[in-house]
């Protein structure tokens, strides 16, 4: 095949020079582009106008969507637990009686927990929850790991407050429009959480890798202290999170930090909580995202 | 007044001639408004792949700077820093631009290796751009989505000639 016709124009000037205006437009385009690019990466959230306004517009779109389809992201789990279904009985009975103590001592820490907070008088948020909202579309195609929230600023919304899911913490709030909201999962690379181990408190900062999992790195140096199957939640330090939200379990051990996989999986999480943050008065206004990781005011308190 | 029914003919016509690609390309951006919560890079990025195929499939269509709306639509879309798709598809059709004024004999195969190419330097360019903004992340995120984006990219250019069909008279 010969090559397609292309754009060069023979001896016509006016073709000629319209060729040349469309090159110079072009590379001006590019180098615009360029200079964009610059000024959002050095603030991410400079242009958080233009990317709400198209939420607003498609939202309705991925709202409608998400609701034919939720569901169908769990069926392969629905379709094994029916052919498990006996054994898993049997091993969900055991666990229940042993989870039936366990509940009991955990009410009774609670309590006691209150009593002291009280007695420390800490300036804490005390209602939890700003609004329950879908995560309708996320940022798919690109290397960033952003999810869209079906509630703004006129649900209370404000970026850099935690999202959780039922089964742990999902992200925090990154911008916010009028009806959306952009969270940033924990996996991306953004995102770091100052989280803990449930058994002994050895504290570590959690940071997305861009492909699902987490990097928790060790406050301490020294001998990496995670091992495969520890349970990282929440710390509380910095002041955004709420101590004790289920963040990850740590899959393998990799040099001096730790590959963990998050457990709440915002692919089948259906409904997300946005939370207060936890001690406004800790995060200072100018970076309200984030929390700088450092010995904070309270301690965690002893499983 | 044939003169006016004319005019009415024309306007459509033009939409349909000219407005067809671009409106392609937009709904190929927006195909992350689908309701996927992808925790990987997974979703080829359609708007390139048929900004892409229109390029190779009809040179004279646009003006080289074409990508420059075009991209900057794909930025807000995709949650990539805003500017980092301007700047790289328009780079990325210069280069073809000039590729093309270089080679005299065109075939699939040839076709097939400028997209894969341009691809691949969209999404690492675009992956690196988005990894500046956000302080860290692992160039291997990206690789799946570069292979899948290739091998796509055939069926986006019979779907593009399947349109283009349709679209001329």
């Amino acid at each position: 095949m010969a090559a397609p016709p292309n754009r060069r124009p023979g001896y016509n000037r006016k073709a000629q020079y319209g060729l040349f205006a469309s090159y110079v437009i072009a590379v001006a385009g590019a180098l615009l582009g360029l200079l964009l690019t610059i000024i959002s990466i050095a603030d991410p959230t400079g242009f958080a106008v233009l990317r709400n306004m198209t939420a607003e517009v498609t939202r309705p779109v991925s709202a409608t969507l998400r609701r034919l389809v939720s569901g169908i992201g769990s069926a392969d789990e629905q379709i094994v637990a029916y052919v498990r279904a006996g054994s898993q009985n049997a091993a969900l009975r055991r666990q229940v009686e042993a989870n039936r103590t366990r509940l009991i001592e955990a009410a009774a820490i609670e309590q006691e927990n209150r009593q002291l907070k009280s007695l420390l008088k800490l300036v804490e948020t005390q209602d939890d929850e700003v609004v329950a909202a879908r995560m309708v579309s996320s940022t798919a195609s690109s290397a960033r790991r952003l999810a869209r929230l079906s509630a703004g600023r006129r649900q209370g919304v404000r970026p850099g407050q935690p999202v959780r899911g039922p089964e742990g913490l999902v992200g925090r709030i990154y911008e916010a429009g009028p009806n959306t909201a952009n969270v940033l999962l924990l996996t991306d690379p953004e995102n770091i959480v100052p989280v803990r181990r449930t058994r002994d408190n050895v504290a570590g900062i959690s940071t997305g890798l861009g492909d699902g999992s987490l990097e928790i790195r060790p406050l301490s140096m020294g001998r990496n202290p995670f091992k495969p199957g520890d349970i990282m939640v929440t710390s509380g330090t910095g002041g955004l999170y709420r101590p004790n939200i289920p963040v990850a379990i740590v899959l393998r051990v990799d040099g001096d930090a730790a590959i963990a996989a998050p457990l709440a999986n915002p692919a089948k999480v259906d409904t997300v909580i946005v939370q207060h943050v936890f001690q406004p008065a800790m995060i200072r206004p100018a970076e309200d995202a984030q929390p700088l990781p450092g010995p904070g005011p309270i301690q965690p308190e002893e499983p | 007044m044939t003169r006016a029914r004319s005019t009415i003919a024309q306007d459509r016509s033009s939409l349909r001639t000219h407005g067809t690609p671009v409106i392609t390309v937009m709904l190929g951006s927006a195909t992350t408004i689908l309701p996927i919560i992808a925790v990987t890079p997974a979703l080829p990025p359609f708007g390139l792949l048929l900004l892409l195929a229109w390029r190779l499939l009809r040179p004279e269509l646009w003006p080289l700077w074409i990508a420059v709306p075009l991209g900057l639509f794909d930025d807000i879309m995709s949650g990539q820093p805003i500017g980092s798709s301007m700047f790289l598809w328009t780079v990325t059709l210069i280069g073809i631009e000039f590729s093309s004024g270089r080679l005299l004999w065109r075939d699939y195969w040839q076709d097939w290796l400028i997209a894969a190419i341009s691809i691949s330097f969209c999404i690492l360019g675009g992956s690196y751009f988005a990894r500046l903004s956000a302080g860290g992340g692992s160039v291997l995120v990206v690789l799946p989505q570069i292979a899948w984006s290739i091998l796509l990219f055939p069926a986006v250019l019979r779907l593009c000639a399947l349109i283009d069909r349709w679209r001329l008279p």
